[in-house]
């Protein structure tokens, strides 16, 4: 189907994918407190009011320390899982492999439930560092699967070669593995930062009524009166996110990322 | 290959085996065991620990099946007319040149990974009454008046395909751009249009992985718990929402933990049956 109905069917699609944060952009420029579409008075007022009006710049500041450190988390425990399973395999490989992806695979809210209850148990119900953790934990799937996919792709004779001129296994590991799998890793670590940014429930059942987030402070906006900032932060997720995709896109293969093997050049 | 030439160290599999443990299968444990504790009548602390089965006998009952109904007729009708849009955008997709596959990736991914407050948020104020689809039908006098079309359950189907369609796309990605393009070619080197080629031999050929996603952008579409609060009724929450709410705001920890395991186990049963569907293609 390489006919123009073809390409027509997809720009039809993309433009309805599109609609819906065009018009969102467009009320975020509104100038007063409404949500109007085409904007009135259009202003870029409430770009700066999210920097500025307190009770916006707690939420996003702690959505950028969760994101942050989440990630790293999830990085830090998906590399050795990534390697472990890579160089050895086996049943306990897979076990732990599984376990790694199955977050991803459930509905959240089960997960979300599960750290609730962990963290009550713990006393650690409301903090900070029972979000990020559960977050750290939940995004481990994405530089997982990133980081596996990389390793995959190495080809065994530079790591015969290496050992074959006497480098130790610490020392392949230093300085041909990890330097080849870098940019996966990299990858993974943006997916997941960019997912725990837009998390909702999970952040929401560990600590919603002492740590906003950002989605968690939209949520409760949209319950008590709308604002043009609500379309202001959703302008810059979905900037962040084309960013940091389209990086990926731009210096990686993210068609061979997403699954595909070959693709035509050009 | 043996312990001593493996590429890797054995310790290093003990750190995420530990972690995981600990942060992941412990919490599962403890739910379960919230699952059949005893609630605290007072309603003032949670539950105490013992071994009851009121919690599921809770959830056997019509008010919960009710629910279970919804929420299973919801996700079913989003993900049929999910993958129905994304299997013809995925072949067309795959065909094209890297460059116009990356964009439209990068697109299809931002979207998929923005917060369901924000689709929730984007779609209310596309079908609201000030701005969007109300204003555009009033301005060409095909209504009256502007008017909100949400929140309904137009609304709510909109906004989870609109959640579900870009997963769908990226789940049945990697089988159709592994598909042979040989097969396609011979069909249409002999005579066959391009509908004729895409019903007569891509759906065919393609028939267990559009199911496999059928049943993952089914569970994925239950697990969506916001979109029922923002842009549906209270007849259509979801048992996501129930099972946040009796936690959060009815305190009654033990049945929100036995609802989940119910839900878990019905996921787990679906998720698997996909894996099987997927793993028997292969080996057909």
């Amino acid at each position: 189907m390489r006919s123009r109905l073809g390409a027509f069917y997809v720009a039809v699609l993309m433009l309805l994918l599109v609609l819906p944060l065009v018009v969102v952009g467009g009320v975020s420029l509104n100038g007063g407190q409404n949500l109007r579409f085409p904007p009135q008075d259009a202003s870029f007022r409430w770009y700066g009011e999210l920097f500025r009006a307190a009770d916006w710049t707690g939420p996003l500041r702690n959505s950028l320390v969760i994101a942050a450190v989440a990630a790293l988390i999830a990085v830090a425990v998906a590399l050795p899982l990534a390697l472990h399973a890579w160089g050895r395999g086996g049943a306990l490989s897979r076990v732990l492999y599984t376990l790694g992806v199955a977050p991803f695979m459930l509905p959240p809210v089960i997960t979300a439930l599960g750290f609730l209850v962990f963290w009550v148990a713990l006393g650690m119900y409301g903090q900070m560092a029972a979000t990020i953790l559960s977050h750290g934990i939940f995004l481990v799937t994405l530089p997982l699967v990133t980081t596996s996919l990389g390793l995959q792709g190495i080809d065994p004779a530079l790591l015969e070669a290496a050992r074959t001129m006497g480098a130790t296994r610490g020392q392949v590991l230093r300085t041909v593995v990890l330097p080849l799998a870098l940019p996966y890793i990299i990858s993974g670590y943006a997916f997941a930062f960019v997912l725990s940014l837009n998390e909702y429930i999970i952040a929401y059942m560990v600590a919603g009524f002492t740590v906003e987030t950002l989605p968690i402070k939209i949520f409760n906006s949209l319950r008590y009166g709308y604002s043009p900032i609500m379309g202001v932060v959703s302008v810059l997720f979905v900037g962040l996110a084309i960013l940091v995709y389209g990086a990926i896109g731009i210096f990686g293969n993210l068609p061979r990322l997403l699954g595909a093997e070959q693709v035509r050049e050009g | 290959m043996s312990g001593r030439d493996a590429a890797t160290p054995t310790w290093l599999g003990l750190i995420p085996g530990v972690v995981l443990a600990a942060l992941f299968l412990v919490p599962f444990g403890i739910m379960l065991a919230v699952s059949v504790a005893l609630r605290d009548p007072s309603g003032s602390g949670f539950y105490t620990w013992g071994f009851e089965l009121q919690s599921y006998a809770r959830v056997f009952t019509f008010f919960v099946g009710r629910i279970l109904f919804v929420s299973m007729t919801i996700a079913a009708g989003a993900a049929v007319i999910s993958v129905a849009l994304a299997l013809p955008f995925t072949v067309i997709l795959a065909q094209m040149s890297r460059r116009a596959q990356t964009v439209i990736l990068v697109i299809l991914l931002s979207v998929l990974s923005l917060s369901e407050v924000i689709i929730g948020f984007s779609v209310s104020t596309l079908l609201s009454q000030t701005a969007g689809v109300g204003n555009l039908l009033a301005l060409l006098r095909i209504t009256e008046q502007p008017r909100a079309y949400t929140p309904s359950l137009f609304a709510l189907m909109t906004g989870l395909c609109y959640l579900t369609f870009p997963y769908s796309v990226l789940v049945l990605y990697p089988p159709v751009a592994r598909l042979d393009p040989e097969l396609v070619e011979a069909s249409r080197t002999m005579g066959a249009s391009p509908l004729r080629t895409f019903f007569g031999v891509t759906v065919p050929l393609l028939r267990a992985p559009i199911l496999g996603a059928l049943i993952l952008v089914f569970v994925f579409a239950l697990g969506s718990y916001l979109l029922p609060q923002v842009l549906g009724r209270p007849e259509h929450w979801t048992l996501s929402v129930h099972i946040t709410d009796q936690a959060v705001y009815q305190s009654n920890l033990p049945f929100a933990a036995a609802m989940a395991v119910v839900l878990l186990l019905a996921a787990l049963a679906l998720v698997g049956l996909a894996l099987l569907v997927a793993r028997e293609r292969r080996a057909a």
